[in-house]
């Protein structure tokens, strides 16, 4: 956009042509639908739970109970390690970024096909959806968070200074399930295959990270580098180091940080690519 | 001067490759085998070339600050993909649009209201959706319950408001858009004709205000009274574009009568659904040839025939068509499901073909609109009324009654030839 030269009519002046060559991010114009942004983000808290007898308590409840089954099957009957804290709160802080990103991912994967009615009837940056969808975790997550201080307290954990690191971590949550979400939700207008796929997915990407057992686990050297391409690795190793004082990131971390970022680039590459037919083609 | 244009459209096309839309979904698979084929035989440009439709072919026009422009054309001619290229939905394929102003569309009523949320908050989300700032929609807010009349069910989810209140509802929000461009689809279709008046009473302020309507419609007459300037689509190209838009509206009635045909063939780019894919609707006698219009009010040999692929069978599904008299109000709909159970024709998966006669003596003369509505009974629209769904007209003339003083057109939408008799005491 730019400003016409003639001083006495200052419309903002829109061409639209064929797009060529290389992509613009554009990020200014997502910043500039921020409060589109937010109302989608708050569509769909408020909705979630529309309609639920229980209401907003499966937010507490989801990780809660998944926390108690873990805990009797992993803890109690399989009795993996859990770096000498009670395992409860050792899988409880595992739990909440884990759910954090599975829902965010979800979510995001489907956000496109799901607001199609959106993407061809209005215009608005595309990003702005699978951006919402990412957000709209954070109030379950928070909840989610209340009930670990809880159980902390019961436990005795002490908290230190290293839990000023934990938005760092969730941060790092969020943008993988953002950057996977790009690449999925953008592939799922062209392809459905993409959303039967989803819950596959994720329930193959938690066993691939250190939830239930501890990353500790997973012998060093080049088996450890493989393990930290998945970011999730990082994320939970970061968490149960910020606030349950496990063993601090390692190599690990750094490979999940670079990881991340590689996947971000080549989803919002891929996604702007696919962008301008998403409005034909959903 | 150049500040003096609002809307500059040079030389704007848009292709649609069909094909690939028109069977199903094209799968991860599908697309990983064929793919490497024409990845190797570098096909794949030629085959767009084979399958491609253009909607919009080498369009050039300007719209002055103030100007409100009516755009009207049959089906298919163009209307909504102008409207998409404009509002930045979709991207033209070639040519360039420049937009000297905020650029507001409503393309559909609703768009984005979702059933769980309240009045209140279904006008924010909307509001935000079109494109409004939230202190904007905050100042409007009152203006916008009170346009709508829903001031007791503000916060009541909008799933429990009928439908009259729901349309009620998204235009109110979208009425209370300030750009200095604004784009409309074909949406005051819908509701009942008071509110109808109401809205155009509306966008006539809107009009009368200054700023910039593109406003595409088959109500003539809303053209009429709302337009500055009207223009004529065909088959993606202007026909005709200019300041008398009565003179326009005439031209384009008299060509449609005489050139259209009272059909709708599926050209491939919409209304895909497993449950009913429409093929083809059109005016039929018993046999299945398609009638010539203008029809007489006396034919008793007049049929409304519907062509379409049933994918998934579903036993909810409703499917028929509406009848709108000339100034676009509803007469009525039927449905394949009107007569008791035994009677509803069986349909199956695959084409299916059904025919439903139209009476004679009913229509008065004049031109109708056929449309094809349909869904699954009290789940969900297919074909709703309120939407761009496959449509025809024609046109009846003549033939109206055999009484000697009744031989042409009579007041009234209908004009039913009924049986009077002297009621005899003894």
């Amino acid at each position: 956009m730019l400003t016409p030269p003639n001083n006495t009519f200052t419309l903002p002046i829109t061409v639209y042509e064929p797009s060529k060559g290389w992509l613009s991010l554009n990020l200014r114009e997502v910043w500039n639908y921020r409060e589109l942004l937010f109302f989608l983000t708050w569509r769909d808290i408020k909705v979630r739970y529309a309609q639920a007898a229980l209401g907003i308590s499966w937010a507490i409840l989801q990780p809660l109970l998944t926390m108690v089954i873990f805990s009797v099957i992993f803890g109690n009957l399989a009795k993996l390690p859990s770096d000498g804290i009670p395992y409860p709160v050792f899988s409880y802080v595992a739990l909440l970024p884990w759910q954090l990103f599975a829902g965010a991912l979800q979510r995001a994967g489907t956000s496109l096909v799901g607001n199609a009615n959106l993407l061809t009837k209005v215009y608005f940056p595309r990003l702005v959806i699978p951006f919402s969808a990412v957000l709209a975790g954070l109030v379950d997550f928070s909840l989610g968070f209340l009930v670990l201080s809880g159980l902390m307290l019961y436990y005795q954990v002490q908290l230190t200074w290293t839990a000023l690191w934990l938005p760092f971590f969730v941060l790092l949550a969020l943008l993988t399930a953002l950057a996977v979400g790009l690449w999925l939700s953008a592939l799922n207008v062209q392809y459905r295959d993409v959303q039967h796929a989803i819950p596959f997915i994720v329930q193959a990407w938690m066993y691939a990270s250190p939830v239930a057992y501890s990353a500790g686990l997973v012998p060093s050297g080049w088996m450890r580098v493989v393990y930290g391409l998945n970011p999730l690795a990082g994320v939970i190793q970061g968490f149960r180091w910020a606030l349950l004082g496990a063993a601090p990131p390692d190599e690990l971390m750094l490979i999940s940080v670079i990881m991340v970022f590689l996947l971000l680039a080549s989803g919002l590459y891929y996604f702007k690519r696919m962008e301008k037919t998403f409005a034909d083609v959903v | 001067m150049m500040s003096n244009v609002a809307i500059k459209v040079e030389n704007l096309s848009k292709v649609y490759t069909i094909g690939a839309r028109r069977e199903q979904y094209p799968t991860l698979r599908g697309a990983l085998t064929s793919g490497f084929k024409q990845f190797m035989k570098l096909q794949a440009f030629r085959q767009i070339g084979n399958n491609s439709l253009k909607a919009l072919d080498d369009v050039s026009f300007e719209v002055k600050h103030g100007d409100v422009l009516g755009i009207i054309g049959r089906n298919g001619a163009g209307k909504s993909t102008l409207l998409k290229l404009l509002s930045h939905i979709t991207e033209p394929s070639q040519g360039r649009i420049s937009l000297y102003g905020r650029v507001g569309s409503l393309l559909e009523v609703g768009t984005g209201f979702h059933p769980e949320l309240t009045g209140r908050d279904n006008i924010y989300l909307n509001g935000a959706i079109l494109g409004m700032r939230r202190a904007e929609i905050a100042k409007k807010f009152d203006e916008i319950v009170d346009f709508a009349e829903i001031d007791k069910l503000l916060d009541t989810p909008v799933k429990h408001y009928s439908s009259g209140m729901y349309v009620r509802l998204a235009f109110a929000v979208a009425a209370h858009m300030e750009p200095e461009i604004l784009l409309i689809d074909e949406v005051l279709a819908v509701g009942d004709a008071e509110f109808q008046k109401k809205c155009l009473g509306k966008m006539g302020d809107v009009a009368q205000s200054g700023r910039t309507v593109l406003f595409v419609s088959h109500n003539m007459a809303a053209i009429e009274r709302i337009c500055n300037s009207a223009m004529i689509l065909n088959k993606g190209k202007i026909v005709e574009v200019g300041n008398s838009v009565d003179q326009i509206i005439r031209s384009y009635l008299s060509n449609s009568i005489s050139s259209e045909k009272p059909s709708w063939d599926n050209t491939g780019i919409t209304f895909d659904s497993p449950y009913f894919s429409p093929i083809q609707l059109y005016l039929s006698d018993e046999q299945g040839n398609i009638k010539q219009s203008p029809i007489k009010n006396d034919d008793d040999d007049v049929w409304i025939r519907l062509i379409g692929n049933i994918e998934r069978l579903d036993p909810a599904l409703t499917i028929g068509f509406a009848i709108y008299a000339e100034n676009h109000e509803m007469l009525f709909w039927s449905y394949q499901t009107d007569q008791a159970e035994s009677l509803w024709p069986v349909l199956k998966i695959g084409t299916n073909e059904l025919k439903c006669r139209l009476q004679p003596h009913l229509l008065n003369e004049g031109t109708y609109y056929v449309k094809l509505v349909g869904g699954l009974h009290n789940r969900a629209w297919i074909f709703a009324p309120s939407g761009n769904t496959p449509s025809f007209s024609f046109i009846v003339s003549g033939g109206l009654s055999n009484s000697p003083l009744w031989f042409s057109r009579r007041p009234g939408l209908l004009a039913p030839v009924l049986h009077w008799s002297l009621v005899t005491k003894n």
